[in-house]
């Protein structure tokens, strides 16, 4: 895309800008649309055709149809033991009181644990903090990770350097990384701290203040999950056709303009891969709130504390196995209604711009 | 599209790695494990500990190994004790990882005899009923249950004093007498009245006191009745010694006395060196973190006086043996040697863990140190621990005494109102008990 980008003079300015921002953005999504859900759309039956199936023997015919599911066994294989088991199993647990140290005296309880849950202000709170640091992590994770990804996509001297270094944070242990920026929020002796300090503003709690704290976490995971989103949008953007650029450079669109009707609606089931991705973490994030002051209640008001996080203050703090294993499911049916209604979401979305 | 495709590539490369890795480490643990090899009179003995027990640095494993050749000790070891209790718990709940010896804080000693007698060793059946007259009474029948299993065998106690600063005391025109100091704050009054008098003439960025928590922690453990009475029930609403201890907390909060630090975090650590506080409650245990934190250049500028209030004491612990140990007798011998009297006065002198041996008690009672301008630190902490009292232990003494701690901060750090603060802690505990 860089190569044509020449001085923008060359169309008449007034005769064809007014046509981009109506004609565009229902013309172009549309190409993409079609490519990119073009396999899965028109994915051909797999049923081989009855004359081949004929010939070879029962014992041939038997083995192509049982073969892909022993190809995939090791797989679900896995996952049954490792997956749906502890699910199930966990389900189970949360209808009993389990106390860790006594874990062979089950006690029913129905759906006590449920309803204990909803009658308890902890996990109110900690269900707004998932909410809160969730908002506050992903959106300017992904804003800046797009503007980045826009900003690699350009020839740059070094650019394999940039698109490398860019990963770092995401190879980086979260353990490493919270302790870091644990040290950097300090109250008394914090980098942070010093820095505002010195253009004049009073140092900030960053520990017990909900704001700052809720803050101080979602740096951490911005910081750890930028340049990972920013790989993925890069590669979303390499696959969108040039000519389309070169087309709305025809037209006159400027950089700002090519990048909002050309590259995002290139990338929109990107984008809806990333935000799903990054929602799930959201609802999952644990180890940043955890290791942050080290403490399983989230701060000293629990200001930062994650659904994750109190369902580990329930399970290995009070050892109330049953009531961790409830908020473990609640979370997880979240986790299925967010992702639910976001794949609604998107598809009514690239369906109305398939109708116009 | 290179790029992507390149990622992609190496994306799935990454996972068969991972994968084939995860296999292989699968394999290989099954074979790895069997760390004893008994068959030539060779013992590894596992001990896994919490904080800093001091053996290993005090050179107690290295002279057991030359005492019985044939044994390896083998240590591990976690900061907090709240991460070494949740990571035994969950290895006792499933029955494996578990070391020959592992240590028990004090706070979870009736965790221990109450909820899980049944996975620890019975020591008696190896004859430590025979050692019961070496201990201290109390530090002897908490780790006892009801049908007389002896559970573990108990370390170090933790008798309270008082450590302050001396240079920073001269600077805000204070007495630096430990005796002097030990008449003016024979009560917590008296101490929160000195702290008043050092706030207003203390250097710049120096508080009175570390944390309110500290505070409180210290003043509960003056108390023989806390959190539970003596049938196990939980009293801590009720009780007027937990009152006492908060409002004399909240008080110094108030007045702005605390350098409002996180005990056990960074930021306390760091304290120590910058001299953010003057006077710190410390049990006998505080001495060797002190001195850790401090430094060489702390050498000489601090001192230990009697405690404000009376006598208290504020942990200690046990060493026991899970069931599911493999060297039960070796590690029982072991644990007899490490709580001997010789060995926790050696302890002492090194390290600072006051013994719970009274023959070790007699043995210490001229110690001095030179870290802490020669305070006599075996006369102060023997005769705290005399006078201590025998406290009631409770399952959950632990969690309820965070929950108030950290309704304590709340207070401290951000102004709460104590009362909503104490609201706030009441339901902490209520979640905690379920």
């Amino acid at each position: 895309m860089t190569q044509g980008a020449g001085p923008a003079g060359r169309c008449p300015p007034g005769g064809a800008l007014p046509l981009v921002p109506t004609h565009r953005p229902t013309d172009l999504p549309k190409g993409r649309t079609v490519t990119l859900t073009a396999p899965a759309g028109t994915a051909a039956p797999p049923t081989p055709p009855p004359d081949e199936a004929a010939r070879p023997s029962a014992a041939r015919r038997v083995w192509a149809t049982v073969s892909p599911y022993a190809y995939i066994a090791p797989f679900f294989t896995l996952f049954a033991a490792f997956g749906l088991f502890p699910l199930v199993y966990t389900a189970f647990v949360s209808l009993y009181r389990v106390e860790l140290q006594t874990p062979g005296d089950m006690e029913w309880r129905g759906l006590g644990n449920y309803t204990a849950l909803f009658a308890d202000e902890f996990f109110w709170t900690s269900l707004r903090n998932t909410f809160t640091i969730g908002v506050l992590s992903t959106v300017p994770q992904l804003v800046m990770a797009l503007g980045l990804a826009h900003l690699l996509n350009y020839k740059l001297r070094g650019r394999t350097f940039f698109r490398t270094a860019m990963l770092l944070p995401y190879a980086t242990s979260v353990a490493a990384a919270t302790l870091v920026f644990a040290q950097l929020f300090g109250h008394d002796f914090g980098l942070v701290n010093y820095v505002l300090g010195l253009v004049g503003i009073g140092p900030v709690d960053w520990q017990t203040g909900t704001v700052a704290s809720q803050v101080a976490v979602s740096t951490i995971v911005v910081w750890r999950w930028t340049g990972y989103n920013a790989l993925i949008y890069l590669a979303g953007m390499q696959s969108i056709p040039s000519e389309l650029y070169e087309a709305a450079e025809m037209d006159g669109a400027s950089r700002w303009r090519q990048f909002l009707h050309v590259t995002l609606p290139g990338l929109r089931p990107t984008i809806v891969f990333t935000v799903v991705v990054s929602t799930i973490g959201a609802t999952q994030l644990f180890g940043e709130p955890l290791l942050y002051e080290g403490s399983v209640s989230g701060g000293i008001s629990h200001q930062y504390q994650t659904l994750g996080l109190y369902m580990y203050e329930q399970g290995w703090g009070f050892f109330h196995l049953g009531r961790a294993a409830a908020i473990a499911w609640v979370m997880f049916l979240l986790i299925v209604v967010l992702v639910g209604a976001n794949a609604l979401f998107a598809r009514r979305r690239s369906r109305k711009e398939a109708g116009r | 599209m290179p790029i992507a495709r390149a990622a992609r590539r190496a994306a799935v490369r990454l996972g068969a790695v991972a994968l084939t890795g995860a296999l292989l480490a699968a394999c290989g643990s099954g074979a790895s494990d069997g760390s004893s090899d008994a068959a030539g009179g060779k013992v590894t003995i596992t001990v896994d500990l919490f904080g800093s027990f001091g053996y290993k640095e005090a050179g107690l494993y290295a002279e057991y190994e030359r005492l019985h050749p044939g044994i390896t000790i083998k240590q591990t070891d976690t900061e907090d004790e709240q991460d070494y209790w949740k990571s035994l718990q969950t290895r006792l709940a499933g029955g494996g990882g578990l070391a020959d010896v592992q240590g028990i804080e004090v706070g979870r000693i009736a965790s221990v005899t109450q909820q899980q007698a049944d996975k620890f060793e019975d020591l008696g059946k190896y004859g430590a009923k025979d050692l019961k007259d070496q201990f201290a009474e109390a530090k002897w029948s908490a780790a006892t249950t009801k049908d007389g299993r002896v559970l573990g065998l108990g370390t170090d106690v933790g008798p309270e004093a008082m450590c302050y600063r001396t240079d920073l005391f001269e600077q805000a025109g204070l007495p630096t007498d430990r005796e002097e100091l030990a008449r003016k704050w024979a009560t917590w009054d008296g101490y929160l009245e000195l702290g008043k008098q050092y706030k207003a003439k203390a250097p710049a960025k120096s508080a009175w006191l570390d944390s309110v928590g500290s505070l409180y922690t210290i003043m509960i453990g003056q108390e023989e009745e806390r959190y539970y009475d003596a049938s196990g029930k939980l009293v801590y609403e009720e009780n007027p010694a937990v009152k006492a201890a908060w409002d004399a907390a909240t008080t110094a909060a108030r007045a702005g006395l605390s350098a409002k630090l996180d005990q056990w975090s960074p930021q306390w650590n760091q304290a120590f060196a910058a001299g953010s506080f003057a006077t710190i409650p410390c049990p006998a245990w505080m001495l060797g973190y002190i001195k850790g934190q401090a430094g060489e250049a702390g050498k000489g500028k601090w001192d230990i006086a009697k405690l404000p209030g009376g006598a208290g004491n504020w942990g200690g612990s046990y060493l026991a043996v899970p069931r599911a140990a493999k060297h039960k007798k070796e590690a029982y011998e072991l644990i007899k040697w490490l709580t001997a009297p010789e060995q926790q006065a050696k302890l002492f002198e090194k390290q600072g863990n006051f013994p719970s041996s009274t023959g070790a008690i007699a043995k210490v009672a001229d110690a001095k140190d030179p870290y802490f301008s020669d305070a006599p630190i075996g006369r102060i902490f023997g005769d705290a621990a005399k006078e201590a009292p025998v406290q009631i232990l409770g399952v959950h003494d632990k969690n309820v005494a965070d929950q108030i701690t950290n309704a304590l901060s709340e207070v401290e750090r951000k102004g709460t109102a104590p009362d909503k603060a104490w609201a706030n802690a009441k339901k902490g505990v209520d979640n905690v008990m379920g």
